[in-house]
């Protein structure tokens, strides 16, 4: 009786599977990504959730199974069976990655205005002052103020340069972005801070994130749906709050239990 | 006759504890439930009834485990039990609103804003939005200095106002509250009654947790009451 919600999914792993050596990373994983929406993937170290986001976003291939990408005009790609050009075309404009550490994302001998500017310049900016306006407009979304855009990363903090990254990574404004613990290792005041962050860009920009974490603090804040995984396998997924107050599996249940309560 | 906007039909609710050796707990069994447009039902029962647990079921907080929990959203029927997440978070933005007796928000966002998102998550301007939640927070009687600041370190009958005023300002057409003046003094359970009578009056239907007498005369329209499963099991 409920009505079909029309769209199509962007992004669907569809039994993927991937080995190394006698651990099975992936173990028949499906999931699916649907437009503007946030899905969390979580689990412990070592349960897989990093090699299924590498795996999604073609930076790993499987042993077996499809990674599904449906572009804006809405034909569906296999993102492993897509020619590397067509595949970096994708990953610097439709597509963006977050890393835990922004330094692998960032060139640290370019500018703050240079790294967001090599992103727009990818997809085919040339006009050095809509380039530099624009660069400075993405700047102050991560509240990075003008006078900055000079100067180099090294000389930003922590927290800094991941909001310089995703201002990168934002510039170009991607229907889909990638995000691998993008609040590890931060002070928990500055957590707190691009927490607000990624929650309002997101919302306003309509952009549809996979979200890996082990926080789950995190998640709830920032995801609409959530994945449990342990050993590769996915063992509980729904809803955040409903899996993470009312959870089914006993990993889920062990894992909620486990938290410490600030 | 008004129209029922939210029904349940032989709602079922448990929970298996795997750390605890898979130890079951009943609590909800054939629970039909109707509320209507315009009225408020108010849960009774003594502790460990059910009480929280119907309330979150609905709201999709606890995933219903037998029956139907069927909703007015848009116009049609939806069943909430079992459905996609995605139409759970549809109805929760458009059509059921809640009010928790907790409340959990993204830490350093002021206080004007948590509650304006209400707002602008539903489409209204950012201009707009925080004009409304402005107004409405000072009919809960959180003065405006408070509001540029995060709740975190508010008062457990501020941060309950908060909540308060983020669960009404949506104008959602079924609202849920858990215990909504339960942190309150005199004159903000008057103001809580005011909005549940206004909002009452616009058609919202209401279904609510409350265990503070004078509060619950003032905004019922009947009890719905719920005995314990445990003894039974």
């Amino acid at each position: 009786m409920n009505a079909p919600l029309l769209d199509a999914p962007l992004l669907e792993a569809r039994d993927l599977r991937l080995s190394f050596g006698s651990i099975r990373a992936l173990d028949g994983v499906n999931a699916t990504l649907w437009p503007g929406e946030v899905l969390a993937i979580v689990g412990e170290s070592g349960s897989g959730k990093t090699t299924l986001l590498n795996v999604l976003s073609g930076r790993a291939r499987p042993d077996m199974g499809q990674a599904i990408y449906r572009d804006p005009e809405g034909a569906a790609h296999d993102v492993h069976a897509m020619p590397a050009p067509q595949l970096r075309a994708l990953h610097r404009s439709d597509w963006g990655f977050v890393h835990q550490n922004p330094r692998d994302a960032l060139r640290m001998g370019v500018s703050a205005g240079g790294n967001v500017g090599e992103r727009l310049m990818a997809q085919g900016a040339r006009h050095y002052g809509s380039i530099r306006d624009t660069a400075i407009d993405r700047l102050r979304q991560v509240e990075i103020s003008a006078d900055r855009i000079d100067d180099l990363p090294r000389t930003f903090s922590g927290g800094m340069l991941q909001r310089l990254q995703i201002a990168r990574t934002l510039a170009t404004h991607p229907r889909l972005v990638f995000m691998d613990e993008p609040t590890g290792g931060l002070d928990v005041s500055v957590q707190a801070r691009l927490l607000d962050l990624i929650r309002s860009l997101v919302a306003r920009l309509g952009i549809a994130v996979v979200l890996v974490t082990h926080d789950i603090a995190v998640a709830r804040l920032l995801a609409g749906r959530i994945l449990v995984m342990r050993h590769g396998q996915v063992v509980e997924t729904g809803l955040t709050d409903q899996v993470l107050d009312d959870p089914q599996h006993p990993y889920t249940q062990l894992l909620v239990s486990s938290v410490l309560q600030a | 006759m008004s129209a029922p906007l939210l029904r349940t039909e032989g709602l079922a609710k448990s929970f298996t504890l795997h750390l605890q050796k898979g130890t079951r707990i009943p609590v909800l069994r054939d629970i039909d439930l109707t509320l209507t447009a315009g009225e408020c039902v108010v849960l009774s029962g003594p502790s460990g009834t059910g009480k929280s647990t119907l309330m979150r079921s609905l709201y999709g907080n606890y995933r219903a485990e037998g029956g139907r929990i069927l909703a007015r959203h848009r116009g049609d029927w939806v069943d909430l039990a079992g459905a996609d997440p995605r139409l759970v978070l549809e109805v929760r933005r458009d059509t059921l609103g809640y009010v928790s007796q907790f409340l959990r928000v993204v830490p350093r966002v002021s206080t004007l804003e948590i509650v304006a998102e209400a707002l602008t998550l539903r489409g209204t301007s950012h201009d707009e939005a925080v004009e409304r939640a402005r107004t409405m927070l000072l009919r809960l009687n959180l003065p405006e200095p408070l509001h540029a600041l995060p709740p975190a370190t508010f008062s457990g009958g501020e941060q309950q106002r908060v909540n308060l005023a983020r669960g009404f300002i949506g104008g959602h057409p079924i609202l849920l509250l858990d215990e909504p003046t339960a942190s309150l003094d005199a004159d903000n359970r008057d103001a809580v009654v005011a909005l549940v009578r206004e909002a009452k009056a616009s058609g919202t239907a209401i279904l609510g947790i409350v265990h503070d007498t004078p509060t619950r005369d003032a905004i019922a329209d009947r009890l719905f009451h719920l005995t314990p499963l445990q003894a039974a099991a």
